[in-house]
């Protein structure tokens, strides 16, 4: 009995992690689906967004969750302007160029934040940080929970914006044909720009629900960015509801395997899934044939 | 004698489009043999699976009687078939010499053999002056030029072009018309791939005619071009019909 | 024009031995011993990166093996230090052979490429941090004997002149790279996969077989890492950061040529070093994480820039003035 609570316990946990993955994750793939570029320096954005989260509380005596309403807009802002003026006049438009520039750009932010703000690992301290939701003989932290709805929210709020708003469509235009979508007068450069600050502004949301109940120092995000990546790859690159569902998948995997294997070799299980997928599957699972 | 190069009922399926039907298809030894047909006709289709870069739902490919249908891309260019691309695939990066030294490098191993094997080629196809230029600098006719090169370099026995000629102005085409020959001159059977037709006409000793992805006429250029199917494919249904009745009434 | 190359590599390795000559200060050897097992790194990265156009981002995997297998030969094993050396070098190898196996079949690619070799230095990291015959977390120790039939010099210049040696062991091999059939059909594959295969390059041979040279050579900096500290573990050896100096080097020196990874290991911590000084000295306190913020700043403006690195850009210059 005891050992299926906490079995239980270990899976509703592993599925609201995996939903703030998810969360990281969307901001990739979008990113992916639509400049074909993989950004490097997602895990890096992250990290910065939670030292946002945590300056907003500790010095501003802002909560997380109204911090978002104002880290959002500004990580929007700040992943446009990375894009427009880094990335793209940086790489040449050169596939491993970008990947260069997004590595660049991770080290910065990386060091920039050790600079600022030492090795030290911080955290804030909010008064709900500790509280739970009783289901049955399940305790939910009440923060994941709320993730947990938020993660699946903002995913859906992102699908309306990519199918009924003006430039959703033309986010999709871009997507499937760049050429084509230039030549009926889209922006490319602009959609690109907007792409990449809304990946951004996932990870300001992404963070602002994580702060509540995880720990921060300047390299924190190398741990999420290759879970992300993980996730991506495992979803389909470039597919939103791939991303859902990948999000969630690696949560419970690797909740469930730090619970039966330690926590270590919990980790080695994600990147094994990530190298298999890529070596025997690249398109993902849920992935169309490429 | 068996010729130098056959295929046999080769087919290509992508999911529910048939590419090429049960083409047929011979080369004989030092001949320039043609495959032509109107755009989308499955040439380009037909041309990788001989290259090795795809393989065919169907069908087989022999090389001197033997079969080659599954050899992987560098072992046929190891046993002497070279191929060029339509879509020039220079090495941007590297000189023209050092391009053609790629190619010469199969036959010779050491760097200076090969790069005196690249200037002799490059005589041969005119582009000797442009040696040291980097291969990016060229304009199209240099490229196509490149292409040539760089595949006459592996010292090939069959030599398979890809629509050398398009792209190429009027003028282009009358130089580059007589480095072909030369080339089969030299003892180099050629299979050449092309959608324009006068060029092919003057150079070829047996053409084929691909439409939809079916073979509908073979023989020497002069039967070709009069055969009806042919200039229906060309121009459009019922257009021999009309030509004849444009003859009559003139 | 062959001659000219072979005559600077002797020049430099020249050079680089009588630098140590002139003085006994031990920061400064410290300095260049580092510098030539940075070298040996990227130098080990170029070959597959540089002239294979194939990007790793996962180098530390070959770095730490061949740390690793340096360490273990002689603590688990008892293997004489000069014996475990080439085997080091040849495990590193053997493991680029089967990373570039499995990925190249595979037909991974440019960022797929880099994203895959990232993952399996870090399950070597993990694995290396678990497992109790890698010393777990608490990492190996290899005991300190210092004589040099153990290749433990207690005049540090000869552990220095150990390692320039293999350095210029391998600008030799590169300049052999570059006049061969191997660097050319690399080289071909770097500028297009599909047209060098039209020319009877067997792509995934050379890939394999640039892959593990690429593996041995940076196992070599692995191995001559452990000589020179005695001490490892799973981040020092199989850390991301190592696999980041490995590519940083050679693109900042010059990418995809023979002394590119020279130069750039040079300027990285010449430039480390001067940024750490400037931060101690000028603005009251060290900053960590300053100088790698420089590289940072110089990889994107190498990229935007210098695609060929200070190399590159220094015969630009020369082109202009000639």
């Amino acid at each position: 009995m005891l050992k299926l609570d906490i079995f239980l316990s270990a899976l509703a946990n592993g599925l609201m992690t995996g939903a703030v993955y998810a969360l990281i994750a969307l901001g990739l793939t979008l990113v992916y689906g639509v400049l074909h570029i993989i950004n490097f320096a997602h895990g890096a954005m992250l990290t910065a967004a939670m030292f946002a989260v945590f300056i907003c509380h500790a010095w501003l005596g802002i909560d997380p969750y109204l911090a978002v309403f104002i880290l959002t807009p500004l990580f929007f802002g700040l992943g446009y302007a990375i894009q427009r003026l880094v990335i793209s006049p940086a790489s040449h438009g050169d596939d491993s160029n970008i990947l260069l520039v997004t590595l660049g750009l991770s080290i910065i932010i990386e060091n920039g934040l050790l600079m600022g703000f030492r090795s030290d690992t911080r955290s804030i301290d909010v008064p709900y940080g500790f509280s739970v939701i009783e289901i049955g003989n399940l305790f939910l932290s009440t923060p994941k929970v709320i993730a947990f709805v938020a993660a699946f929210v903002v995913a859906g709020l992102l699908g309306l914006l990519l199918v009924r708003t003006d430039t959703g469509k033309a986010i999709r235009a871009v997507a499937k044909e760049r050429t084509g979508a230039a030549l009926s007068g889209i922006d490319v450069e602009h959609i690109y720009a907007v792409t990449f600050g809304i990946g951004a502004a996932c990870l300001a949301i992404a963070a602002c629900l994580l702060m509540p109940t995880f720990l921060v120092n300047p390299r924190a995000g190398n741990a999420f960015v290759l879970v992300a990546f993980t996730i991506v790859v495992l979803g389909g690159m470039g597919s939103i509801g791939g991303a859902l569902i990948g999000g969630l998948i690696i949560g419970v995997v690797e909740s469930l395997s730090g619970l039966y294997f330690g926590e270590s070799l919990g980790q080695i299980g994600i990147f094994l899934i990530f190298i298999l997928v890529l070596l025997f599957r690249p398109t993902g699972l849920f992935g169309a044939k490429a | 004698m068996s010729p130098l190069l056959r295929i046999e009922g080769l087919t290509k399926r992508f999911g529910g489009l048939l590419a090429v039907d049960d083409a047929c298809l011979q080369v004989e030894a030092g001949s320039i043999t043609g495959l032509i047909g109107p755009n989308g006709a499955g040439k380009t289709t037909l041309f990788t699976m001989i290259a090795g870069f795809a393989e065919p739902t169907q069908g087989e490919v022999f090389y001197k009687g033997e079969r080659i249908t599954e050899l992987p891309t560098h072992v046929r260019t190891m046993r002497g078939i070279a191929r060029t691309f339509q879509i020039v695939q220079p090495f941007a990066g590297l000189t023209v010499r050092e391009n053609i030294a790629v190619g010469a490098h199969l036959r010779h191993r050491a760097r200076a053999d090969a790069l005196a094997k690249a200037e002799e080629v490059a005589v041969q196809v005119g582009l000797e002056p442009l040696l040291d230029r980097p291969a990016h600098a060229l304009t199209v006719a240099g490229r196509k030029r490149l292409e040539l090169a760089r595949a006459l370099a592996t010292e090939p026995q069959l030599l398979l072009l890809d629509e050398v000629l398009a792209g190429l102005n009027p003028s282009e085409i009358r130089d580059m018309i007589p480095v072909v020959r030369g080339i089969r001159d030299s003892g180099v059977t050629i299979l050449i791939v092309e959608h324009v037709m006068q060029a092919v006409m003057s150079l070829c000793d047996t053409v084929y005619v691909l439409a939809e992805g079916r073979m509908i006429a073979a023989g020497p250029p002069a039967d070709v071009a009069r055969n009806q199917r042919v200039i229906e494919a060309y121009l459009g249904q019922g257009a021999a019909a009309r030509l004849r009745d444009g003859a009559a009434h003139a | 024009m062959k001659d000219k190359t072979l005559l600077l590599i002797a020049i430099v390795t020249l050079a680089l031995a009588l630098l140590p000559l002139g003085f006994e200060s031990n920061v400064v050897l410290n300095f260049l011993a580092f510098a030539m097992i940075i070298t040996l790194a990227a130098q080990g990265w170029n070959v597959l990166g540089g002239f294979g156009g194939q990007f790793s981002f996962g180098h530390a995997a070959f770095f730490g093996t061949g740390a690793y297998g340096m360490a273990l030969l002689q603590v688990r094993f008892g293997v004489n230090a000069w014996l475990a050396m080439p085997i080091a070098i040849a495990l590193g190898a053997a493991v680029g052979y089967a990373i570039g196996f499995l990925s190249f079949r595979a037909r991974l690619r440019g960022s797929y490429f880099a994203l895959v070799t990232l993952a399996f230095a870090e399950v070597f990291r993990i694995s290396a941090n678990v497992w109790s015959f890698t010393g777990g977390a608490a990492g190996v120790l290899v005991p300190l004997k210092l004589d040099p039939w153990n290749m433990q010099f207690a005049d540090k210049r000869l552990g220095y002149w150990l390692a320039l040696a293999l350095v210029a062991l391998v600008l030799l091999i590169t300049h052999r790279l570059r006049e061969s059939r191997f660097g050319a059909q690399l080289i071909a594959i770097r500028e297009n996969e599909d047209a060098a295969r039209a020319l009877g390059a067997d792509a995934l041979a050379v890939k394999l077989k640039a892959i593990a040279l690429s593996g041995g050579i940076t196992a070599a900096a692995g191995s001559l890492y452990t000589q020179k500290f005695l001490y490892l573990d799973a981040t020092l050896a199989y850390g991301p950061w190592i696999s980041v100096e490995a590519l940083l080097a050679p693109i900042i020196g010059g990418i995809g040529t023979i002394f590119g990874p020279l130069l750039g290991a040079f300027l990285l911590l010449g430039l480390g070093e001067v940024t750490k000084t400037f931060f101690a000295n000028l603005l009251g306190g060290a900053r960590p994480g300053a100088d790698l913020v420089v590289f940072g700043v110089l990889l994107i403006l190498c990229v935007a820039f210098a695609p060929r690195g200070v190399l590159g850009l220094l015969a630009r210059l020369r082109g202009r003035g000639a």
